[in-house]
C-alpha cells in the first residue's frame, strides 16, 4: 500500500498567491507568491525559511485556515475549494507551534477532541486516547486526566502529536512543532514522530527555520523566502543547487558538524 | 424602650416573606432576561467594532439613567404599548408593577454583563481559536466548547455585578406598583419609622450578599475548574429562590387591593380602608408607595381596587385643567369627568389636604399676619422652603399672580424635614400640608387664602371601574365617608411620624377608627 501511495500526489499547490492587507494605507504584503510544490504519499516534507518567508501561510493555505487569493490547492487529488473547510480540517492532522492545547480540557479530552466532533461514540474515543497515548510514549493512567497546564513543554507537544493523529489521517501538518523545546526533548520528540510517520505511512509536511532540523528529519525540503519557493529537493539534491540564501542555509550545519566533529573525537561520547 | 424590643420589628418580620419573595422574583426575572438579551448580543458583538462599541456605548448611557428614573419611564412607555396592543391586537396587559420593574430592570444589569462578556471572549488567546479551527471546530462548536468555558470566569464576575445592581435597585421599583424590600424604605421614609428604613436596608443588602457570594462560589469554582463549588453555589441559588418563592405561592391571592401613595397619610388611610374591608369580611391588601401618576392609572386598569386621592390633584394633575372652581363645583365636575373614565368618586373623607404657607404661630401675631395677603408685605425679606413638586405646580403660579408673593430665597426641601426646618428658624415660610400633624406639633400656623387662589383638595375615595357595582366594597366604605375631620387626620399623621412602636400605620389606623366611632356617639 505504501508503494502505491508513494506514487499518488496527496498535497499539491499550483501557482498559488496570498496577500495580506497591510493594515492603515500600507501596501498589501505578498506572503505567497507563485508557489507550486507537490508532496507525495508516504513523504515527510520540511519547508525552511525565515521569519516572513511564507512558509506558515503555505501550510495554512492547505487546510483552508487561510484562503488562496489565485492559484489551486488540492489534497488527496480534491480541490480544496470544493471541500467543506470544517471536513476538510478533521481529515487533516495539525500540530500547532506550543500544542495549541484546550487549557480547560483534560488531556484525554484533548486528544479526542476531533473523533467527538465526528461523533465517535465515548467507549470508542477512550480506547483511542489511551492507544495514541501509548504512542506518543506518555503513561496511560498518569496523563489522562491531567490539564495542559501541569504538563511540561514536551509532554504538551506529544499531546499535540496525539490530538493531530486522532480521527487517523494520512496527512499531518506541523508547524514549528519542536520550535521551543530544549535540545534534549526536541532531539528525543523528532525522532519518536519520524517513527510515528513511518510507522503510519502518514504523509507530513513540517515548517521549520532550523535546516539542520529539516536534513535530519526529512526526505525532502522546500526553502522559501520573501513568499517564494527558492529550491526544493532531498538534501543531496539541495547541495547542488547554486541558490546563495539555500547556500547560505546549508553553511550553518556544515559548519556544525565540522566543528562538533573536531571537538569531540570518536570514542569520547 | 431599648432598639431590639421595638415592636416595628415585629411587623417589619410578618411582612418579610411576601417583600422578599417579590424581591426576588422580580430580581430573578430580572437578571434572567437580561442574561437572554446581553449574552447573544456580546457574542454577535465580539468580532464587529462598531456593533461592539455601539452596544457598550447605549447600555453606559442607560446605566447614567439613575434607577428611580428609568423605573418610572417605563411605566408610561408600557402603558401606552399596553394601550396600542389593546386595540390592535385585542388585548392589553397591565403596565402596573412587575412588568416595567423587571423590563427597567433588565436594562439595567445589561452593562455588565455585556462588558464582561465582549472582554473575556476577546480575551482568549488567537492560538486557541486557531486551534479550535484547526482540530475541526465549526465556529458554533468554537464558541461552545471553547470561546464560552475559557470566558466564564471572567462573564461570571459580570453576572455577579448585574445581579448586585439589581437587586439594590429592585428596591426602587415599590413607587411603580412592584412589591419588593423597597416597602420597607418608602414607607419608613415617609412616616419617619427608621427601624422600617433600616430592617429594608439591612434585608436588602443581606440578600445582594448572599447572592453575590453564591455567584462568587460558582465563579472561583469556574476558574478553578472545580465541578463541587459550581454545583455547590448553583444549589446556593436554587434554595435560595425556591425558598422565597414557596411561602408567597402559599399565600392565598387576596381580592381587593387598597392603594397608597408615597406619604405617611396614605399610608394610614390604606390600612383603614383595609381593615374596614376585613371587618366586612372582605379579604384586603394593600399596595403602599404608588407614585402619584402611577396610582391613577393602576386603579383605572384595575392593578388596585380602591385609593384615596384629593380633588384638587386629580382636577390639575389628571385631568390638567388650570382654572380653579368653589369647592361643590370643583367636585360635581370631577365625579363627572371620572364618571367617563367609569372611575366612581365614592365621596369625600371629610377633610381637605392642601397645600398652606405656614409660618410659626408666634412669629404671625408678632407682624399681625393672618393670611397669605399679609404675608405678602413681608415676603421680599423672607425665604421659603417647599416639597420637590410644590414650585412648579400650578398652585404656586396661581398664588403669585394673586397676591404679588416674591419671596427672598425658595429652596426645595423633603417634606418630613421642612416643618423641622420652619420651627427652627432656618426658613421663614413652608409650603406645607394643611392636615400634617406637624402643624400643631410645633406650635405652626396655616395662613388663610381669602382669594381663593389654591384649588380645595378634599380626600375622596375612589373605586376601579371594574369594582364600579360592588355592593359588598360600597358598604364597607360607607362609615368612612365624611367622618375623618381635619382635626382627627392631623393627630393621626403626628402619631404615624411618631417614632415609636404605635406609629405603624395600622395601629394609627385603628386608632382613627376608634376616635371616629367615639365621635360619632358624641353627637
Amino acid at each position: 500500500m505504501r508503494d502505491r501511495m508513494q506514487n499518488t500526489v496527496q498535497i499539491a499547490f499550483a501557482h498559488v498567491a496570498k496577500s495580506f492587507d497591510g493594515g492603515r494605507g500600507a501596501k498589501p504584503v505578498l506572503a505567497v507568491d507563485d508557489v507550486s510544490l507537490e508532496v507525495r504519499g508516504g513523504e515527510f516534507l520540511a519547508i525552511v525559511g525565515g521569519s516572513g518567508s511564507g512558509k506558515t501561510t503555505l501550510l495554512r493555505l492547505a487546510n483552508r485556515l487561510i484562503e488562496a487569493d489565485s492559484g489551486h490547492i488540492t489534497i488527496e487529488g480534491e480541490d480544496v475549494r470544493a471541500a467543506d473547510p470544517v471536513m476538510l480540517r478533521r481529515r487533516i492532522g495539525y500540530v500547532f507551534q506550543s500544542g495549541g492545547l484546550f487549557p480547560h480540557m483534560s488531556v484525554a479530552a484533548n486528544i479526542g477532541i476531533t473523533p467527538k466532533l465526528k461523533g465517535e461514540r465515548e467507549t470508542d474515543i477512550a480506547a483511542k486516547v489511551d492507544e495514541l497515548l501509548d504512542l506518543v510514549r506518555l503513561d496511560r493512567s498518569e496523563f489522562r486526566d491531567r490539564f495542559p497546564h501541569e504538563l511540561s513543554g514536551g509532554q504538551r507537544q506529544r499531546v499535540g502529536v496525539a490530538r493531530a493523529l486522532a480521527a487517523r489521517p494520512k496527512i499531518v501538518l506541523m508547524d514549528e512543532p519542536f520550535g521551543a523545546l530544549d535540545p534534549l526533548t526536541r532531539d528525543a520528540l523528532s525522532d519518536d514522530y519520524r517513527a510515528l510517520h513511518d510507522r503510519l505511512g502518514l504523509t507530513t509536511v513540517m515548517i521549520t527555520h532550523d535546516m539542520t532540523e529539516a536534513i535530519l528529519l526529512a526526505d525532502r525540503i522546500a526553502v522559501m523566502r520573501g513568499g517564494r519557493l527558492l529550491a526544493q529537493g532531498t538534501p543531496s539534491e539541495l547541495a547542488q543547487t547554486d541558490d546563495a540564501y539555500v547556500g547560505e542555509l546549508l553553511a550553518t550545519p556544515r559548519r556544525q558538524a565540522g566543528r562538533l566533529n573536531a571537538l569531540l573525537p570518536r570514542g569520547s561520547a | 424602650m431599648s432598639l431590639l424590643s421595638d415592636p416595628r420589628w415585629g411587623e417589619a418580620w410578618t411582612h418579610l416573606p411576601d417583600y422578599l419573595g417579590s424581591h426576588v422574583r422580580v430580581s430573578v426575572a430580572a437578571i434572567a432576561l437580561g442574561l437572554l438579551i446581553s449574552l447573544p448580543l456580546a457574542i454577535a458583538a465580539r468580532n464587529r467594532p462598531v456593533m461592539r462599541n455601539l452596544l457598550l456605548g447605549v447600555a453606559s448611557i442607560v446605566q447614567t439613567v439613575p434607577g428611580l428614573a428609568l423605573l418610572a419611564l417605563f411605566y408610561p412607555l408600557l402603558l401606552a404599548a399596553a394601550s396600542l396592543s389593546l386595540s390592535w391586537f385585542g388585548f392589553g396587559f397591565s403596565a402596573f408593577g412587575f412588568l416595567p420593574a423587571v423590563l427597567a430592570l433588565a436594562l439595567y444589569s445589561m452593562l455588565p454583563v455585556l462588558r464582561n462578556t465582549i472582554t473575556g471572549l476577546r480575551g482568549i488567546e488567537p492560538s486557541i481559536l486557531e486551534s479550535a479551527q484547526g482540530v475541526g471546530m465549526t465556529p458554533m462548536q468554537s464558541l461552545a466548547s471553547v470561546e464560552l468555558p475559557l470566558a466564564l470566569p471572567v462573564m461570571m464576575a459580570g453576572i455577579r455585578t448585574a445581579a448586585v445592581w439589581v437587586i439594590g435597585t429592585a428596591t426602587l421599583s415599590t413607587p411603580i406598583g412592584q412589591t419588593s424590600l423597597g416597602n420597607y424604605i418608602f414607607a419608613g421614609l415617609q412616616t419617619q419609622n427608621w427601624v422600617l428604613v433600616l430592617f429594608g436596608c439591612a434585608a436588602a443588602a443581606l440578600l445582594a450578599l448572599a447572592v453575590d457570594q453564591l455567584l462568587a462560589l460558582i465563579e472561583a469554582g469556574l476558574r478553578a475548574r472545580h465541578r463541587l463549588r459550581v454545583a455547590l453555589g448553583g444549589a446556593g441559588i436554587a434554595a435560595l429562590v425556591a425558598a422565597t418563592l414557596v411561602p408567597s405561592l402559599a399565600r392565598p391571592s387576596s381580592s381587593y387591593i387598597v392603594g397608597a401613595k408615597t406619604f405617611a397619610e396614605q399610608y394610614v388611610l390604606a390600612s383603614l380602608i383595609a381593615q374596614r374591608l376585613r371587618a366586612a369580611n372582605l379579604s384586603a391588601t394593600t399596595r403602599e408607595g404608588l407614585g402619584s401618576s402611577v396610582i391613577y392609572e393602576a386603579l383605572v386598569n384595575g392593578d388596585i381596587d380602591v385609593y384615596v386621592d384629593y380633588s384638587g390633584t386629580l382636577w390639575t394633575n389628571q385631568f390638567h385643567h388650570t382654572d380653579i372652581r368653589p369647592r361643590q363645583e370643583l367636585l360635581d365636575e370631577l365625579k363627572a369627568e371620572l364618571a367617563k373614565k367609569n372611575v366612581t368618586l365614592f365621596g369625600e373623607l371629610g377633610f381637605e389636604n392642601s397645600y398652606a404657607l405656614v409660618i410659626p404661630k408666634r412669629r404671625a401675631e408678632a407682624l399681625g399676619i393672618r393670611n397669605v395677603a399679609d404675608l405678602a408685605a413681608f415676603a421680599p425679606t423672607m425665604s421659603i422652603a417647599a416639597d420637590y413638586e410644590f414650585f412648579s405646580r400650578p398652585e404656586w403660579a396661581a398664588l403669585r399672580k394673586a397676591y404679588g408673593l416674591n419671596f427672598g430665597n425658595q429652596r426645595q426641601m423633603q417634606p418630613d424635614f421642612m416643618y423641622a426646618a420652619l420651627a427652627s428658624g432656618e426658613v421663614d415660610v413652608i409650603a406645607g400640608y394643611t392636615s400634617d400633624g406637624l402643624i400643631a406639633k410645633y406650635d405652626l400656623v396655616a395662613l388663610g387664602d381669602p382669594k381663593g387662589a389654591i384649588p380645595p383638595y378634599d380626600a375622596v375615595a375612589l373605586i376601579a371601574p371594574k369594582r364600579a357595582g360592588d355592593q359588598a366594597l360600597r358598604e364597607a366604605l360607607r362609615p368612612l365617608i365624611g367622618r375623618i375631620d381635619i382635626t382627627a387626620m392631623r393627630e393621626a399623621n403626628l402619631r404615624a411620624a411618631g417614632g415609636d412602636g404605635d406609629a405603624s400605620s395600622d395601629a394609627v389606623a385603628r386608632w382613627l377608627w376608634e376616635k371616629t366611632e367615639s365621635e360619632k356617639t358624641k353627637r
